[in-house]
């Protein structure tokens, strides 16, 4: 669609080889993304919700070239990052940086504040320890965490203000993309909606575009621009944001929602809801045809033998489904 | 925190004229908070007066810990010779003293190279796993060698070559330091590899990764210090393995020559007279032991001042 893509991902794959006994024979493939492709236009967010093992962290990884893709490629501002060197993927990294899903994790409890956020310009930039220090308080401040912070350690803080660290260590080199991997998933409520609102400030104010990857579609709804679901590797659904929430196509996209409660009691008494039966299926051995025919509730024996085309039923709003038709209702 | 903050009825001024914020360092920190660990500053204090009594105590004493006067030999205890004198008539303060630097030197060269070749191997075989496998079968190899027939083959063979080379005391202190060395590394090796393993997987290294930071800087500043805890155990308890298996190797007869005191070759020497002059024994075998309790309290006080988490309390 636009003309300033920034990210453009075709048929990704990422299968994890499953070895077996002592010589490493490899007995077959964790397909965590199988063939994937969006687009993220420059100051956008591109939601991706899905359940647990849907392969969503994966393509943030992929996409980061954390993980080196089995197969497709990703071109970040017309630059193929699969064919860059080492040495030149390390001059890219500065444009695109990551925030962690678990802010207990992602920083290293024997560094100060300060040293946390500084890494990335220790390693990009060649200032004086003097001009770091201002600008890790620039950034703390920027983030709402106050400059004498900047000496403590990571357990003094909680959940919240830890994800704040995490984010001004990948606001630190200017990036243009930031994919933010589950960033409120391990927050509180009440902290969730202040690390998003500070996601959305931030956005403005230094035009990030974001991959924001979650399983809360509440939270997509609110922050992203177009959302992409994601079912056992592959994208079901991908469209705009009102599009999505008001005229979901995709029988999983609907189930989703509908597992979603509704603010309102008198509604979700009422409302219907479509249950799921059973987990998703092992990545390893996937179904055949469709990969949610399992658990559709629509299914027809099409769905089980043919894998669905990607199909757009409206501009800028795909399905991969055999009962949606092309542009109709 | 340990610092009080600086406080301040006004503190937009004292804010504007302090420097704002100082960046407090890791190692004022650890340092910090070491001090206040009882029993590894007590070690300190202990090992730095057994370092001091042993390299600037003999220039102090009236008794030369080599030459022999017969006339005082197998002296108990006295205000002259507090810990006797041997059948020679040598004050044993004075070869304690002696004794105590190439102890102490062999200590901590042999834990320093142990620990360093423990570590270096540990990181490499967890961080790239092409090597994992090579590294590992190879500390395997060197758990499985016998060390004490091993060490005499390795003494026959080059003690002769080693002494004609550097001097029959450099030689032999190369040659002990590199067994030493050499043959107790593989304990670190694999502890540091199964934390590299489970460090290398957690998110701040990823992050790293994805800052761009270079795989020399990600072992440095992210897996390295966060395996410090066993590498300081490691360390203490090689020192101290260091200090016995040298005494052992001049128990032996192996280490030292004869008139080249150690704390292990004067409790050799001693252990014939234990019942005419048990101060002999008493003596080099109490220094060694406070030597490696007061190790082990240091190793100990650094680990916990290396972890921030304790370092709070």
């Amino acid at each position: 669609m636009g003309t300033d893509t920034l990210v453009s991902v075709r048929d990704l794959k990422k299968h994890f080889p499953v070895t077996k006994g002592a010589l490493r024979r490899k007995v077959g493939a964790v397909r965590a993304v199988d063939g994937v492709s969006f687009d993220i236009e420059r100051g956008q967010t591109l939601g991706l919700v899905g359940e647990s093992g849907s392969g969503k962290s994966t393509i943030g990884r992929t996409l980061l070239r954390l993980e080196e893709p089995t197969e497709g490629t990703v071109h970040f501002d017309g630059v193929d990052l699969g064919g860059l060197s080492p040495g030149d993927l390390r001059k890219t990294r500065p444009r695109m940086q990551m925030v962690f899903q678990d802010p207990h994790a992602c920083l290293n409890p024997r560094m100060t504040v300060s040293s946390i956020i500084g890494e990335p310009l220790v390693e990009h930039e060649s200032m004086s320890s003097k001009e770091r220090n201002a600008r890790v308080e620039e950034l703390l401040g920027l983030v709402g965490l106050k400059a004498e912070h900047a000496n403590r350690y990571p357990h003094e803080f909680s959940g919240g203000q830890r994800q704040r660290i995490g984010i001004a260590r990948a606001i630190a080199l200017n990036p243009d993309l930031i994919v933010c991997d589950e960033p409120i998933a391990a927050l509180d409520v009440s902290i969730q909606a202040q690390v998003v609102n500070l996601m959305e400030e931030l956005q403005d104010l230094l035009g990030l575009t974001y991959l924001f990857i979650s399983h809360d579609l509440g939270m997509v709804r609110h922050i992203a621009d177009r959302v992409a679901v994601m079912y056992l590797g592959r994208i079901m659904e991908l469209a705009d944001v009102d599009a999505l929430y008001e005229d979901p196509r995709h029988p999983y996209t609907r189930a989703l929602q509908s597992s979603a409660p509704v603010p309102d009691p008198v509604v979700e008494a009422t409302r219907e809801k479509i249950v799921l039966e059973g987990d998703i299926p092992s990545p390893s051995n996937p179904p055949s045809g469709c990969v949610f025919s399992t658990r559709c509730p629509e299914a027809v024996d099409r769905c089980r033998s043919e894998v669905p085309v990607w199909r757009e039923v409206s501009p800028g709003h795909g399905v991969a489904c055999h009962l949606v038709d092309a542009p109709a209702s | 925190m340990t610092e009080p903050e600086a406080t301040s009825v006004d503190g937009v001024v004292e804010a504007a004229d302090d420097e704002k914020v100082v960046h407090r360092s890791l190692w004022g920190d650890v340092w910090r908070q070491f001090r206040r660990h009882k029993g590894a500053m007590a070690g300190l204090i202990v090992l730095l007066f057994v370092s001091i009594a042993s390299f600037v105590g003999p220039l102090l004493l009236p008794y030369d810990a080599v030459e022999a006067d017969i006339k005082m030999r197998n002296q108990g205890p006295s205000w002259k010779h507090p810990l006797g004198t041997d059948n020679l008539g040598r004050d044993m303060v004075a070869r304690s003293m002696v004794g105590g630097r190439i102890s102490l030197l062999v200590a901590i060269t042999a834990m320093g190279l142990a620990v360093s070749l423990g570590t270096t191997v540990g990181i490499l075989a967890g961080f790239y796993r092409r090597l994992d496998g090579l590294l590992m079968r190879l500390t395997d190899m060197f758990l499985a060698l016998p060390v004490l027939p091993l060490l005499m083959v390795i003494f026959m063979l080059f003690r002769d070559s080693l002494r004609a080379a550097f001097g029959p005391e450099q030689g032999i202190f190369m040659l002990i330091v590199l067994i030493i060395g050499v043959t107790s590394w593989m304990q670190t090796a694999r502890v540091v590899r199964g934390e590299v393993l489970t460090i290398k997987q957690q998110e701040f290294v990823a992050a790293a990764h994805s800052i761009g930071t270079r795989k020399r800087n990600v072992i440095f500043r992210h897996i390295l210090p966060n395996c410090m805890s066993p590498v300081m155990v490691a360390a203490a308890l090689g020192m101290a393995v260091a200090i016995i298996t040298e005494s052992a190797l001049s128990f032996l007869g192996l280490g030292f020559p004869s008139d080249f005191p150690t704390w292990g070759r004067l409790l050799y020497d001693g252990k014939d007279f234990i019942s005419i002059t048990p101060m002999r024994v008493v003596g080099p075998g109490t220094l060694i032991s406070l030597t490696v309790l007061s190790v082990n309290f240091i190793g100990d006080g650094l680990r916990d001042a290396l972890d921030p988490k304790l370092r709070s309390r």
